[in-house]
Parts: C-alpha cells; structure tokens; sequence
C-alpha cells in the first residue's frame, strides 16, 4: 500500500529552485560521466571501423605500430604467396605492401611552429583502394603511379595547414601536389595522406616496407594464414585480423580515458550525492508533521522510506535525462588529438552509444538513491507521536 | 560583533546540513585542486625546460634522423656554447607498462649542457669509462629497487634485441621540478651496435642538444643552424628547449583543454549544492530576519549575515580541501609517477581555490539575500513557527 | 445513541511514561475505564495531564508500557507495527488540532489518501472521497490545495478525511484548538450530527469548555491519573 507518486512529485515541484539546484548538480555530473565514455567510445569506433574483419595486417613481430615496424622485400614476397590470400579483380591476388611514415604538420590557425601534430604518409599500391572499399575519393582525382602527387583524408584538409586540393607539401627534398581529397567516414584513414609506395620510399630513403594488408579468401582462414607467417623461420612477422590490429592502437588511449574520467566522475559525484542529501534531509524536515499523520493514518514505515527514496531517485532520473540531453550535443564536436600509441594523428567524434546512455541512467539514479537513503530512513524510522508533536 | 556571534552560530546551527555542505566544498575544492595539479603536472616539462637550450631535429617529424657529421657544422656557429647529441632508445623493461623515457646521449657533453643533474663525481667517471654503463634517476632507481652495479636490461623496439647495461650512477634532481625518472646510456654504444648490425642506420643522431652563450641569443643560433642545412637531404628545425616540449604538449591539446574545463565544472556544480543549502536556510530563518528588522536592524545588516555564513561555510570547506589537497596529490601522484614524473601542488593553485571559495560564497548568497531583504516584517512574522 | 451496545474501547490498567535523556517521566497510571459504542466522550485536564498521551494510546499511535487496550474485539497492545499500521487504516479516523492536511495534494486526494490503504480501484476510491466531501459540504472545492482554504474549511476537509473509511473510532485532539468562534461553532456540529446521526464513535481531547459541552460525557484526567467519573454518581 504505497503513498502515491504525486505526492513525490508534487514536492519536487513545490520547491522548485531546490530541486532545479540539485537537479543541474546531478546533470553535470552526469554530462561529464557521458562525454568522457562518449570520447573513449568514439576513439574506439573510429579505430575499430578503421579495419575489415576478412584483411589481415602484417607487421614485423613486437612493433606497437607500422611507424616502428620494417619488412624487407623479401620477405614481403614471400607474404605474397599466401594461399590463404583472396584473388581480386583481373586474377591479381588482393594484397598490398604499404610504407607508413609521420611528418609534422602544422595545424590550422595556430601561429606558432610547435603547434604541429605528427600525420601518417602512407606509401599505397593500387590494390590498397581495393581492400578498403570505405575509402572514396571525394574531389579532386587520385594521384598518378610513380609521380609526386598525393592525396589527403578530409579531417587533414580541414585540420592542417596548407593541405586542400592543389596545396603543396616540400619533403625528402621533393615536392609533392595534393590532387585530390578522400572521405573515409569515421575512420583513422581520415587522418592520413596518402602517395604512391615507392615514390614515399624513394624519397625517404625507407628501403623497406611497414605493412602488409591483404584480403582472406575466406574469413575463416585466419587461424591457418596467421600460423603460415608467425612459424615460418624466414619471417620475422606477425599478423592480426584488421579489425584487431586497430582496435589495439587505441587500448592505451581508451583506457587512460576511461580511467581519468571515471575517477572524475566518482570524485564529483561524492559532490552531487552531497548536495542530494542535504536536499532530501531538508525535505524530510520540513514534512515532519506530514510523515507523522501518514504514518498515523495507517501507512508503513516501508511506504515512508520508498515515498522519500522515489523523490530522490526522481531527481536523479531528471538529473540524468538532462546530462544526457546536453551530452549528445558533444557529439558535433570533433577532437582532434595524438594516439599515444602510435604517435600520430586521430580524428574522432564524441559518440553516444545505448549503452553509454543506459549507464550514465544508471548511475544517475545510483546517485539519486544514495543520496536519498539517509534522509529516507530517518524519516521512516520517525515516532509517530514526536512527529505529530514537532509538526 | 553581535552580527558576527549570530552569524556563527546560525553557520552551525543545523549541524548536519552545515557539515554535508562544508563536506561537498571540501570534494569539491580537492577535486579542483588535483585537477589542476594534473595539468601543472603535464606542463612540467615546459616548466622545467630551458630557454638557453636549444633542440635541433630532422624537419621532417621526430622519426627521421639527423646525420652525426652535423655537429661540427653546428659546433661552429657563433653562439653555441656546447653542443650534444642522442637517439630516444624507446626499450621496454620486462613489461611495457613499466614505460619511463630512456635514450643514448653522448654523457660528457650532455651531463654538462644539464647542470639540473647532480650526479657523484666518482658515479661519473665510472659511466663515463663504461661504455655499456647507465645512468638513472633517483625516482626511476628507487621505483625498481635498482642499485650501483646491477645489471638491467632492455628490450629494444626501435632497436630490436636485448640490451644490457649496468648502473653505473644514479642522478638526482637540482630541485624539485626536475624529472628523477630518466634513464640514458652511451650513444657509443648504440653506434658500435648498429655499425656490426645494420650499418646504414649507423652514425645518425635522433636529435642535437646545444647550449647558447647569452639566452637572447637563442633565436638568432635557431635561425643560423636552420638556414645552415637548409636544402639538404636532412633539413633541420630548431627550437628552444620549452618550445620543443610545448610542441608535444600541444599534440594532445585537447585532451588538456577538456580537463581544464572539466575543473570548471566542478566548481559549478558545488556553487549549485551551497547555493541550494543557502536558499533553504534563509527561507526557513525568515521569521527571525523579520524579528530583527523589528528591532531595528537594516538590510544591510541582514545582508552581512547571510553573507557571512555563506562565507564561513565556504571557506571551512576550502581551507579542509586545500590541507587534503596535498596528502591527495602525494597519494595520486606515486600511482601516477610513470605518467606524470613531476607532480606538485603549486601556490596558484592554492590561491585559485581561496578564490573558488569566496566565489562560492559569493553567487550562493545573492537570491536568498535579496529574498531576505525584501520580505516585509509582517510577512515574515507570519511565517513563524 | 445506545451505550448498552456494549463497550468498544476496553482500557485495563494502562500504564505509559516517558524517558527524557536520563529521566523517566511518568504520564498515566493506571488507567482503567471504557467507552461504549456510540459514545461522544471528551477528555479533558490541564496541559500535562496526560490526555493527548491517552488518546495516542487509543488511537494505537504510541505504545502502553502496562496494561490492556481493547478496541472492538482486538488487543492493540499484542499487535505488531505492521499490524497497528493496518489496524488504523481500518478503524481509526484522526481529527488533529492543525488539521495535517498535505499541502500538495488537493483537498479530494487529501480525502482519498486513506484509501490508498484499502483495496478499493481508482474509481470507487474517488467515489467514496467525494461522498465523504459532499458530507461536510465541501465538494464544489474538491480541487482546491489546503492552503486556498480557510481553518474551519481545512478541518472540514479532514474531518471528511477521518470519515471516508468508515472507521470504528475516531480520535480528536483539539479539534476547534486553532479555529475562530464562527468555524469552530460548525466543526462542533458538525462531530455532534456525526455521532448523533452516523452513531460514530468520538473521543475527543479538548480543554475548550464549549467543546466539551457538545460532548455527551466527560472524563477528567490530572497528572495521569484519571478521575472519578462525576456522571455515574447516582444524581
């Protein structure tokens, strides 16, 4: 035999700045809560995205990314000869050596030269469109084989300095000519510069290559293609799904976001259950002499406590919705910043996920429900006579 | 001082409300306080660098190396003081999440241009005499439990292999802002290495370090190294020491902003709680305000002690928060060490929290002050009891 | 009313007293005396005497540390918290002296709270509410809060409160305490119609002598202890 909800909510309302204060205490707590796993999130898509579950990458054993590893061309070729490799259009097999370098460049509007971020030159064979169908050119053309032409990922256009189509870049003694600009939706290739392999080779005087990626002809064949390149004592490799390779790159990131922002997050939310408290302890003592003719009028103690505790939790939930509410707006904005990792240069979006916003929810009402119980069963343990006296 | 003994009292007069606010203040003011350490600790670098010195490196981006032949070339222009060199080795001990900073410089050049290392002058000269002697900092020793004479090895990832090198000197810092967490060894060695190995990476330098004669000097010795390999196959960029370091802190700038404003909010959100806890206790005091305009007393009067208690409430809470800040930091700080090398509660952060606190106490008081004035005597007599 | 019906609160040497830090404050002693169905009984005594205590008693508000306390066939002393709990919703209705109505509730849903408690739908709980309003004239102002509403229009609203479930006994502490002479005129009268032509039950705590004439008997209580009552004395 519950006390009805209104009555709840009805109290809110009735001391409504009080509730509006507590309220945008919880709400920031929660906008905080949600933007730092909208950001570990949306790193991590990015990445994730970044793959294809049938590629496998192959990078020289113990390299943390393609910027440490080097393969020679030996024993690229010999990945060459995978029988676990898929065959693509016009009988050529669908695999593609790669040459992945940084450069600084400086980022828009910043004056200063050390306000510059590390972007990868990737060295490309014509097979690598191939294998990553998410990448289409959005205007300009692609470059030609063997010239100094480059093309750029749209967040690099939009990001740097000096970069949009028909921009020129001066590196390894050689000019080198945007002609066209990429869109690679949410992935890391965004934030790359693409060129032709051997020319980047050439002017970088990289002898060797950083990856091999090529298609499996059959997305179960993986367990066979990685043991054929890990045992083979000519190799010195190893090799990942894509999807895995990149998911892997943001494990440093994500977590140190993950931490960071969770120990925030409890810190400020021992302010929020703070301000609730005093709130719902307030709330309790100025209804004294309504808990006590309540309680005269046949209500149980238990209908007191969940009374009081539904009020909290409400606030809680509203706190929630609204952090939530201005939190999604986070997900204009896109940050552009360094992977730890790999040292160079991510674009990514704030993404807000079911299941980001399931758990902001639920801590929001943990917070709610903390706050609350205290107060809660100091009112429900309440004499009915004192209450009814001190009313 | 009548108004002040009212004002106390009335502070603590609901003990339990006033004690979870000046609870809520002191998080509040700690979280800010470590936040804002956190930044200062991510800065530490630039904190610490020198305008004096100067960082030269492949214009490319920081994986393209330099050739050694430039240190003569540089040796020669007028202005440089000394100048050394060295290669980021990036090797992993045991497990890579036990990652500090560690690479080859040439020693005697290096240990001169930074005179911020102490070092025992009999340390010294049994690293510098061998060649695969090491020499670490005092934080970075103590965190390994590493003494004079052991051996310690490193697993390559730059330079693939496993490197051992003994511990020939631990260094400690000139003062408190200095890194105790690196570790370098000989360029010598790394070299003679490479040499057998893979020759072609043989004889190149990761970066150059050069000290300048007179600090203004640094722009023009800058300029002067620039323009001297300009259009070569490695072109160089030259920058002061704090430039450099601002320029990777600069690479995660926005995470950094994010923090910052981060601490912002917290402040936001305790103005809310104790502006919450003033409003609900001036409306339940505004019989005994009415009482007092009875007698006489003015609004600003009135005015004083809502105030007042504002300010007593806010400013407990800071003074526990900034006495917590420091045993917090020391806490946050050693689990944080590889991180963050340097992690200190500076004075600014201090006096920014005193502020925090009278700002606080400020914006809680406004509303329920003007409420209070406002109210006329018969209402408020009403509304006793 | 029939006072042979029988008694409907038996009270048997009651004893209650009160700890105040380390003080033991004695309230009642030994307390013995009934109330027959149908009765209008006003207890009446200087401020301390321990009424309001012997009304909480009755009214299972508050607990007897001796005795026994019989209302209709049921010892109220034995009963658990839970117990009590249930036992007042369906037997007792409270008239208090500051009328406790919640304020944000409206005096329809004031009236209907009690219901709340029974097994009634969402229907009949508004039917028997505004019953219970129409009987102290009052349902043209259902949907009004409490504080739209004057002392005695307030009281009416509990009094309609403490009727609509049709309880065994209802309990008033200082009914007409905080009302003008007009309204507390109306309340009187309106407890008097309720025991005169509902045949309800009333014991009323008052030390107002003109609500202690409506009454149909009088029980005087001093420094706990209960005094003779003057009304069974042969004339």
């Amino acid at each position: 035999m519950a006390v009805p909800l209104s009555y709840s909510m009805r109290n809110l309302w009735k001391r409504r700045l009080t509730t509006v204060l507590t309220v945008s205490g919880m709400a920031l707590v929660v906008f905080v809560f949600a933007a730092v796993l909208m950001m570990a999130e949306g790193l991590q898509k990015t990445l994730v995205d970044t793959g294809s579950y049938d590629n496998v990458v192959v990078v020289r054993k113990g390299s943390s990314s393609e910027v440490m590893s080097g393969i020679a061309r030996l024993q690229a070729s010999i990945v060459e000869m995978l029988p676990q490799m898929a065959i693509g259009p016009g009988g050529r097999r669908l695999v593609a050596k790669e040459v992945v370098i940084l450069i600084a460049l400086q980022k828009r509007g910043e004056r200063k030269s050390s306000s510059h971020s590390n972007v990868v030159v990737r060295g490309v064979q014509e097979s690598s469109l191939l294998l990553r169908p998410q990448v289409k050119l959005v205007s300009g053309r692609l470059f030609r084989p063997g010239s100094s032409e480059v093309i750029v990922g749209n967040s690099i256009a939009k990001g740097f300095k000096g970069v949009d189509l028909q921009g020129t870049l001066n590196w390894g003694m050689r000019r080198w000519t945007v002609v066209g600009v990429f869109d690679a939706g949410n992935t890391g290739f965004s934030s790359e510069i693409w060129g032709d392999a051997d020319q980047v080779m050439q002017a970088f005087r990289r002898p060797v290559y950083s990856s091999i990626l090529f298609r499996l002809r059959d997305p179960d064949a993986f367990e066979a293609a990685k043991k054929a390149v890990e045992t083979d004592p000519r190799l010195t490799l190893e090799a990942k799904r894509e999807t895995r390779y990149y998911l892997d790159q943001s494990e440093v990131m994500a977590k140190f976001l993950r931490i960071l922002g969770m120990s925030l997050t409890v810190i400020f939310s021992i302010g929020a259950v703070i301000g609730a408290m005093i709130t719902m302890y307030s709330a309790v003592a100025n209804r004294i002499g309504e808990i006590g003719t309540m309680r005269a009028l046949g209500f149980r103690r238990l209908s007191i406590l969940a009374a009081f505790l539904a009020e909290s939790l409400l606030l809680g939930f509203i706190g929630g919705i609204a952090g939530l509410f201005f939190a999604s707006f986070m997900q204009l904005i896109t940050v552009s910043t360094v992977n730890f990792q790999t040292f160079s240069e991510l674009a990514f979006r704030f993404t807000l996920s079911g299941p980001i916003a399931l758990q902001a929810m639920a801590f929001s009402l943990v917070m709610g429900l903390v706050g609350g119980l205290l107060p809660a069963l100091r009112a429900a343990r309440m004499k009915i006579v004192e209450a009814l006296r001190a009313a | 001082m009548m108004l002040l003994k009212i004002l106390f009292r009335n502070a603590f007069r609901n003990r339990l409300r006033s004690g979870l606010t000046i609870m809520g203040i002191t998080v509040a003011i700690l979280a800010f306080g470590l936040l804002r350490t956190v930044i200062d600790a991510w800065y530490a670098g630039v904190e610490s660098a020198s305008v004096s010195r100067l960082v030269t490196r492949n214009a490319i981006s920081i994986i393209f190396q330099l050739p050694l032949a430039y240190r003569e070339k540089i040796r020669q222009i007028e202005g440089v003081k000394h100048v050394s060199y060295g290669n980021w080795f990036g090797g992993v001990y045991i497990e890579e999440k036990n990652f500090f900073p560690n690479f080859c410089v040439e020693p005697k050049t290096y240990m001169t241009i930074y005179p911020e290392f102490v070092i025992a002058p009999g340390e010294m000269k049994a690293f510098l005499a061998d060649r695969k002697g090491c020499v670490a900092g005092r934080k970075l020793a103590a965190r390994f439990g590493w003494r004079i004479g052991d051996t310690i090895t490193l697993k390559g990832t730059i330079y693939p292999g496993n490197w051992e090198f003994v511990l020939r000197g631990i260094y400690r810092g000139r003062d408190q802002t200095i890194d105790e967490s690196q570790f370098f060894f000989h360029w010598d060695y790394l070299n003679e290495t490479l040499k057998q190995a893979s020759p072609q990476r043989a004889d190149h330098v990761g970066f150059y370090i050069i000290s300048v004669t007179r600090p203004d000097l640094s722009p023009e010795v800058a300029l002067a190294i620039d323009s001297t390999f300009k259009n070569s196959l490695a072109e160089t960029l030259t920058e002061t020491e704090k430039a450099f370091n601002l320029g990777f802190i600069a690479m995660s700038g926005a995470i950094v902003t994010a923090i910052q404003m981060v601490s912002f909010v917290v402040i936001l959100i305790i103005m809310a709680v104790v502006a919450n806890t003033m409003a609900m206790t001036t409306r339940e005091r505004i019989g005994d305000y009415a009482i007092m305009k009875t007698m006489g007393f003015g609004g600003g009067a009135i005015a004083m002690i809502i105030f007042g208690e504002s300010l007593v409430i806010a400013l407990t809470g800071s003074l526990a928060g900034m006495a917590l800040t420091y045993p917090a930091a020391a806490a946050f700080g050693h689990s944080l060490s590889n991180y963050f090398p340097i992690f200190l509660v500076s004075r600014e952060t201090l006096w920014l929290d005193l502020l925090a606190a009278l700002l606080i106490a400020f914006c809680a008081a406004i509303i329920p002050t003007r409420h209070a004035i406002r109210v006329g005597i018969a209402d408020g007599l009403r509304r006793i009891g | 009313m029939n006072p042979s019906q029988g008694p409907i609160v038996e009270i048997s040497h009651v004893d209650k007293s009160y700890r105040r830090g380390n003080l033991v404050v004695p309230v009642l002693h030994d307390i013995t005396f009934d109330i027959a169905d149908g009765e209008f009984l006003a207890l009446m005594g200087p401020s301390g005497s321990g009424k309001t205590t012997l009304l909480n008693l009755i009214a299972g508000i508050d607990r007897a540390d001796r005795g026994v306390i019989r209302v209709g066939d049921v010892d109220i002393t034995t009963l658990s918290e839970t117990d009590l709990a249930r036992w007042r919703a369906n037997n007792v209705g409270f008239i208090f002296q500051f009328y406790n109505l919640i304020p944000v509730l409206t005096a329809l849903e004031n009236v209907e709270l009690p219901l709340h408690l029974t097994a009634l739908s969402r229907k009949q709980r508004r039917e028997h509410a505004e019953t219970a309003l129409r009987m102290v004239n009052l349902d043209h102002r259902m949907d009004h809060s409490p504080r739209e509403m004057s002392g005695g229009e307030q009281q009416r609203v509990a009094i309609a409160r403490a009727i609509v479930t049709d309880p065994a006994i209802l309990v008033a502490d200082e009914p007409t305490g905080d009302l003008d002479r007009v309204s507390a005129e109306e309340i009187l009268t309106m407890m008097e119609s309720l025991n005169d032509q509902m045949g309800k039950t009333i014991i009323m705590v008052t030390h107002d002598p003109r609500a202690a004439e409506r009454a149909k008997r009088l029980r005087h209580l001093d420094k706990g202890f209960l005094n003779h009552d003057a009304s069974e004395d042969p004339l």
